[in-house]
């Protein structure tokens, strides 16, 4: 029986993590290549990176953390922010990264899917999706729509309809964020990610809102999710990532056991 | 030296970076000479077996895997390279294989559930790996680690006596295949933490011989 996945989210800017990352009895750390051998170590199943930088040169900076992270960790980890294009895609698959995360690239130009699939395979291409919740429409019939920018752009797009266009055009996973739920630590949006997942055949990486253990059993089992994004719950040292496993273990959800 | 094929099937630089963090010397390579010389060989891959099977015979490649076979130096599947050892694949329509291993590889079928629920294809991620008996390349591994997938079709060997692992989704298949010289993994050991390292280790001071 396959195990639901717990995926620990860095954010990187120039080559640094935004927020420090605190391990029980250890100081802050703010090198993503450290900070991913740490959730390794701790029994992380795939590590997901986000890149915010803005200029080109720190580009080149966050492709050499990939390829020092290749070289310490050997679990599955993506990489996403900013990808445009092939080249881009590209850059951090040749630097050894399992997978490439696409978002607002994707929604402006979805070949980048096709093409990325053809080039790397399927398995290869995740699709960020950020979604907020907005009055149900003929435009919008499942009420949900896909956002940028940090949710301060609408693409006037239904968040059910892109999942499965993006699925049809190649996608191998979607990484689904809340931004209604972001940040909030109240809990993941359930009915997004329960409708979402049941929906398409590839699987579902639910993102936003963790801030107790419960909320990652309610996400898994309740909403089907078949991994969970977290970030604040392990960086700011509220739970480890083997805790969290053996609380879900208890509520009957099969995780990849931590030796 | 262990020679990791590079027959244009995917990232192999991967494997490499296992080695290396392994202090075991490797070569990735697409050429005769160094697949002869090798002491050990990897044989990777991730995309399509018709594709793979072009490659490998365009380029030779093929018949050199079949002669380190035949010469009883160790070799090691991955994935793709696990799937293409066998004599066909439903892959592609039907693509014809190497044939080192009687058998075939199938896609798994529609429908597949687990507890109700509809199972996705592929089956990406975490799954137990359940060895059957004792065999050095998976010395130190517990009896059901969990070892990381991503695949849609899996190896189904005619002879049970070459199962040496078996994996459940949906259905059971042979999530691993050992005969003489060669083991061969459905799995990514390169990704899957220290388990995965550990095997590869094994793998590096292998000398071939039967298990058991």
């Amino acid at each position: 029986m396959l195990s639901k996945r717990i995926i620990p989210c860095l954010d990187v800017r120039d080559g640094k993590l935004t927020k420090g990352v605190k391990f029980k009895g250890n100081v802050d750390i703010g090198d993503p290549v450290e900070a991913a051998r740490q959730y390794y170590e701790q029994g992380a199943d795939e590590i997901v990176f986000y890149d915010i930088t803005a200029s080109s040169e720190g580009r080149d900076i966050m492709i050499d953390v990939v390829k020092r992270v290749a070289e310490t960790i050997f679990i599955p980890f993506s990489v996403g922010g900013g990808i445009r294009t092939l080249e881009d895609m590209r850059g951090v698959i040749l630097a050894g990264a399992e997978k490439v995360s696409v978002n607002s690239g994707a929604v402006e130009n979805p070949r980048i899917i096709t093409d990325g699939a053809a080039a790397f395979g399927s398995q290869c291409v995740v699709l960020g999706m950020d979604v907020k919740k907005v009055e149900k429409s003929a435009r919008i019939p499942s009420g949900y729509e896909i956002v940028i920018q940090g949710g301060r752009k609408h693409m006037g797009l239904d968040a059910l309809w892109w999942a499965r266009e993006a699925e049809n055009l190649g996608a191998g996973e979607i990484c689904l964020n809340s931004i209604d739920a972001d940040g909030t630590l109240e809990g993941y949006e359930l009915e997004l990610t329960h409708l979402i997942a049941t929906r398409v055949k590839i699987p579902v990486i639910a993102s936003g809102g963790a801030g107790k253990k419960e909320h990652l059993l309610d996400v898994l089992t309740k909403a089907k999710a078949d991994a969970a994004l977290i970030a604040s719950i392990v960086h700011y040292g509220t739970h480890t990532i083997a805790e969290l496993k053996e609380f879900l273990t208890g509520g009957g959800v099969k995780v990849r056991d931590v030796w | 030296m262990i020679a990791v094929v590079d027959y244009r099937a995917g990232n192999v630089t991967s494997v490499a970076r296992a080695l290396r963090h392994l202090n075991v010397p490797c070569v990735v390579t697409d050429r005769a000479e160094d697949l002869r010389r090798a002491g050990r060989i990897i044989f990777p891959g991730v995309g399509a077996a018709g594709e793979a099977m072009r490659n490998l015979r365009e380029t030779g490649l093929a018949g050199c895997i079949g002669e380190a076979f035949e010469s009883g130096k160790p070799l090691l599947g991955i994935c793709l390279g696990t799937q293409v050892i066998f004599e066909y694949s439903e892959e592609d329509g039907r693509t014809e294989c190497l044939g080192l291993i009687p058998g075939g590889v199938r896609r798994f079928p529609a429908g597949i559930r687990e507890g109700g629920d509809p199972l996705k294809i592929p089956h990406m991620g975490w799954n137990r790996v359940s060895f059957r008996g004792a065999h050095p390349v998976f010395a130190g591994l517990p009896a059901n680690a969990e070892f990381y997938f991503v695949h849609s079709y899996y190896p189904a060997p005619s002879n049970g006596a070459d199962v040496a692992a078996e994996t459940e989704y949906g259905i059971r298949f042979a999530s691993a295949v050992a005969r003489g010289n060669l083991v061969a993994v459905q799995f990514h050991p390169e990704k899957s933490g220290r388990f995965g390292l550990r095997l590869l280790e094994n793998f590096s001071r292998w000398d071939g011989s039967h298990a058991q």
